[in-house]
């Protein structure tokens, strides 16, 4: 592919000698090839991956991803630790969005045990709103962040003082910044502090405002376009071949969305329709989460105004130092901001996991599907194909 | 695209002109008021229980020992230390503390160039956040880790049992014992407060898992009388209850009944397993089978030596059966614990009393030990006016009476003289005679101390007053009226302290304040003595005793005379768990003699 940006023809050597295929046969020892690591160090990786790449000249022939450099055995230390102990650990599983992992062993835990209905109504609306800061959070930081990959600097400088905000606003309900650790088992470990309505709302006005200036910023704009449109592009029948979750379903046209197909906590009670597009391209992936930015605020204050006021925080349950859950399984899933995650969870009667297993969209997106959308890329736009499918190694390697 | 994706991004510029948003001083940025920073520690109020301990998911939390913090009952002696290598700020353990001494505070910055610094005990390492009231704390509405309120077993309701001696608390259901189990925290405070220092954790866990036979042996591993400390024990493990700091304290006397309840008797031996059969040719006599007695057999035979228990009255038990009313601890408890000792092949000769039907020193020539527990047997008697009128009675006179089945004299008018649990049981046995005489129960147990400082359990009292009895407390006893030789009632003046500046007994009364309670009968119930005669005074020549005139004895109550071991409530307590510990104890110190 040339880049149409560069204005010129590149040299004849600057071209790969063949049309690229994910079966193209690769003969190093011809000495048209060349070998680049990126990562597991460098900017431009979100988190501690290396993609080992093939390339003739600009183009990629080959991508394989490499993963293992910030394994720490997440799922196993779970499950050596009591039922109440393993949040905590769950959250590190993704620093981006840490309230879905805490979710997951709150009600995978509470849905084994028989305390899934106990869980008090105000709880359950506190750990919708955590949920959708926790998406609002993560977007503020993804949707410039993208125009970041193609050097666009000044929107991530933006979104990440908004973002900071939003952060201000779990430091005063959950007690933490980044890891909240505020979905217990039975309920929540926080009511709402007083005027925190009034301080979300003045944020959320402040992210409105963000939300134009950003649309300007990149879709309106002549170098974010050039390079975006056309790029990586996601086809619907690649979906289900390869297990595509998310808002990256949902640009090609496939709307996925676990909060309408298969409703959890009170979402059938708010009124959103997930956004989708035909391209499927990073362009395409970028503007359903602007759009998505919109929706979440939107979601915010419909939550803020369906909530109860106060209520009980947590359900009488069992004293945590003993708490023994019968034998049994469970799959829990719910859609985070990157997509479709589920956890599966099995018990064995004893006060600890037999197993745990987090189903992540990252999985898929950053390995199979990143190796098969970077071949033909550009060198320059690996970055901005990784970013654009929500790559998340911590969560790939739990 | 066109012009305007050209000119669009540069709207951004407009930000040149506005405020920066950064903020100038973040080391000065307070944080929110539930915001989850260093930790804090009330001293005073922590236990050292440790169950900030047990629930660190990265065992950042070690209990170390505290300079100017004792060791004592309902205190380990021990404080949280915090390893900031490992904390994770989870605040679990600020949630589940028992006492609501650990907190976070919401300071979060702290640098220091001695990474060991960062290992310090919270309330004793000085740091300047501790001033700071903002921070974690645990939730409220409704977030509890462990329930706080107590199970309570079911009693048969006043009317139903007022009328007759039998037990009126019913006892767990499976279900009720394992949700209070549920409630422990197995910090084991408690194991260290129980003068026997049972192995109350492991029982309880044993309920929860459902597997009572291990209970059984985790019970009989420190105690051989479950069924009777099940019922009657003062258990001071619930005093010091972790959990009761901040709730009612486990039942753990309920649970204990409840392991010894739910295994018969008849699977003790395959349960307990338990091999006796291999003497070692030693002989140890024991006076009084009471809790001492009993379980001073109960271990040495375990260890292979021939026990023989004398006994003066027609029954095993001791004041457990002779002072305790049927109604708190059933016959039959008594003898499922007592059969289970004979079993391992003590002896108890009863009906023999030491001191006439055979010489103590002829016990110590015909057997290699002897251990006494002969118990406090005698009343006391408040000595004022009055007293030596046929039908003024000591309270373990008429409860010994009432189990040998004796006819008592039960007038109409009763008033009891004393505020301790004795005190209520003869109150109580008395409504309950009454109420079978006449149909109506007019009983009044008065005492010198207040309400709030009564030495009886609040449950003997409410129990007491649930059964018509009437509790009168804060009067003390001037006279007993006597008319024509017969009683007619107690004359007494208030009460206003009992104990002076230096919590000696010392009562003050307001004379002018007085009262008279009509009774054709008094009952003194202040206290108990105990009966040595049984030594002869040469024998006690050898012995030494202490100011308050008992037998002086060593850690393995090993009196003045080296095959003397003396033990139960005329050395400790008055109470159960006490004579089963020194049995034990003393036990060891036979064996020690015996093996030296």
């Amino acid at each position: 592919m040339i880049n149409k940006f560069l204005g010129f023809t590149p040299k004849k050597e600057m071209l790969p000698s063949q049309t690229v295929t994910p079966d193209t046969e690769i003969d190093l020892s011809s000495h048209k090839y060349q070998k680049i690591w990126l990562g597991p160090n460098h900017p431009g990786v979100t988190g501690n991956m290396a993609v080992e790449l093939t390339v003739q000249g600009n183009t990629i022939m080959k991508a394989q991803t490499h993963v293992g450099y910030l394994h720490r055995g997440f799922e196993k230390l779970i499950e050596r630790r009591l039922f109440v102990q393993g949040f905590p650990t769950s959250i590190r599983m993704c620093v981006a969005e840490p309230d879905t992992n805490e979710y997951f062993i709150a009600r995978a835990t509470e849905e084994l045990s028989g305390y899934a209905d106990a869980v008090p109504e105000y709880a359950n609306w506190l750990r919708m709103l955590s949920l959708e800061m926790a998406r609002l959070q993560g977007l503020l930081r993804g949707v410039p962040g993208q125009g970041g990959t193609f050097a666009l600097g000044i929107g991530v400088q933006w979104g990440v003082y908004l973002r900071d905000l939003i952060l201000d606003r779990f430091e005063e309900l959950t007690g933490a910044r980044v890891y909240h650790m505020f979905i217990i088992a039975g309920g929540v470990r926080g009511n709402l502090p007083e005027g925190f309505k009034a301080r979300m709302e003045d944020n959320l006005r402040d992210i409105d405002d963000f939300i134009v200036k950003i649309k300007k910023l990149m879709f309106h704009n002549s170098i974010f376009k050039t390079r975006a449109k056309g790029l990586a592009v996601i086809t619907p029948d690649m979906v289900d071949k390869f297990g595509i979750v998310g808002t990256n379903a949902r640009a090609c046209g496939v709307k996925r969305d676990v909060r309408k197909d298969n409703p959890y906590l009170y979402y059938d009670q708010l009124d959103f329709d997930p956004p989708t597009a035909t391209d499927g391209d990073v362009y395409a992936r970028t503007w359903i989460r602007w759009q998505e930015l919109i929706q979440t605020v939107d979601l915010i204050r419909q939550i803020m105004a369906k909530m109860p006021e106060t209520g009980d925080i947590r359900c009488k349950m069992p004293n945590v130092l003993n708490w023994k859950i019968p034998k049994g399984e469970t799959y829990v899933r719910l859609e985070s901001g990157r997509g479709e995650m589920g956890m599966y969870y099995v018990t064995d009667g004893s006060d600890k996991p037999r197993r745990i297993n987090l189903r992540g969209p990252s999985y898929n997106h950053a390995i199979s599907v990143l190796e098969h959308m970077l071949i033909g890329a550009d060198v320059a736009d690996v970055h901005a194909i990784m970013v654009s499918l929500q790559t998340c190694p911590p969560e790939i390697e739990r | 695209m066109n012009i305007k994706d050209i000119l669009t991004p540069f709207t951004a510029w407009a930000n040149v002109v506005k405020e920066p948003v950064t903020i100038k001083d973040p080391f000065n940025r307070e944080a929110a008021p539930r915001y989850r920073g260093f930790h804090d520690n009330d001293i005073e109020a922590c236990i050292g229980c440790g169950t900030c301990e047990a629930i660190c998911e990265n065992q950042a939390i070690d209990l170390i020992p505290v300079d100017g913090v004792e060791t004592k009952d309902g205190d380990s002696g021990l404080r949280p230390q915090v390893d900031y290598g490992r904390c994770c700020w989870c605040a679990l353990c600020v949630d589940i503390c028992t006492t609501d001494s650990l907190r976070l505070t919401n300071e979060y910055t702290w640098i220091d160039t001695d990474p060991d610094n960062f290992i310090f005990t919270p309330g004793v390492t000085p740091k300047s956040w501790y001033k700071k009231e903002e921070g974690w704390r645990k939730p409220g509405n409704g977030y509890e880790f462990y329930s706080k309120e107590r199970v309570d077993m079911e009693e048969l309701h006043a009317e139903e049992r007022i009328d007759s001696f039998i037990e009126f608390v019913k006892g767990y259901s499976k279900e009720q014992a394992e949700k209070e189990a549920d409630r422990c925290v197995s910090c084991g405070i408690c194991t260290a407060t129980c003068p026997a220092h049972m192995g109350i954790p492991e029982y309880i866990k044993a309920i929860r898992n459902d597997d009572l036979e291990e209970g059984l042996r985790v019970l009989y591993e420190t105690n051989p009388l479950p069924e009777i400390c099940g019922r009657i024990c003062t258990h001071k493990c619930e005093d010091v209850c972790s959990v009761g700091h901040n709730g009612d304290p486990l039942s753990i006397r309920w649970l204990k009944r409840y392991i010894a309840d739910q295994n018969p008797s008849e699977k003790y031996k395959e349960i307990l397993n338990q091999d006796t059969s291999k003497s070692n040719g030693k002989k140890v006599a024991i006076i009084g089978a009471g809790p001492s007695g009993l379980s001073a057999a109960y271990y040495l035979a375990l260890l292979g030596y021939e026990c023989t228990i004398f006994e003066k009255l027609p029954e095993a038990g001791g004041m457990m059966r002779y002072g305790i009313p049927e109604y708190r601890l059933p016959y039959d408890q008594i003898d499922k614990d007592v059969n289970y000792i004979l079993e391992l092949g003590v002896e108890i000769k009863y009906g023999v009393n030491i001191g006439t039907d055979i010489k103590l020193e002829q016990l110590g020539k015909d057997f290699d030990a002897v251990f006494s527990g002969t118990g406090l047997h005698l009343g006391r008697s408040t000595r004022i006016p009055g007293t030596d009128n046929e039908n003024v009675y000591f309270a373990t006179d008429l409860l010994r009476e009432i189990v040998l089945g004796k006819d008592i004299y039960v007038p109409e008018k009763i008033v009891v003289i004393g505020g301790g649990n004795v005190a209520m049981d003869i109150t109580r046995s008395l409504a309950r005679l009454q109420q079978i005489k006449y149909g109506k129960v007019d009983c009044t147990a008065t005492s010198l101390e207040s309400e709030d400082i009564m030495p009886a359990d609040r449950e003997e009292v409410v129990e007491a007053r649930e059964e018509s009895a009437i509790v009168d407390p804060g009067w003390g006893p001037k006279s007993i009226e006597i008319e024509n030789g017969k009683v007619k009632g107690l004359n007494v003046v208030k009460c206003l302290s009992v104990f002076d500046e230096n919590h000696a007994f010392s009562p003050k009364f307001d004379e002018d304040n007085k009262k008279f309670f009509p009774a054709d009968m008094v009952v003194e119930s202040i206290g108990q003595g105990m009966d040595l005669s049984y030594l002869s005074k040469e024998f006690k020549e050898k012995l030494k005793f202490t100011e308050r005139g008992r037998i002086k004895v060593d850690e393995y109550f090993q009196s003045g005379v080296e095959w003397l071991f003396v033990g139960g409530d005329i050395i400790e307590g008055p109470d159960v768990i006490h004579g089963i510990a020194n049995g034990h104890k003393a036990a060891v110190g036979i064996d020690n003699l015996l093996n030296k």
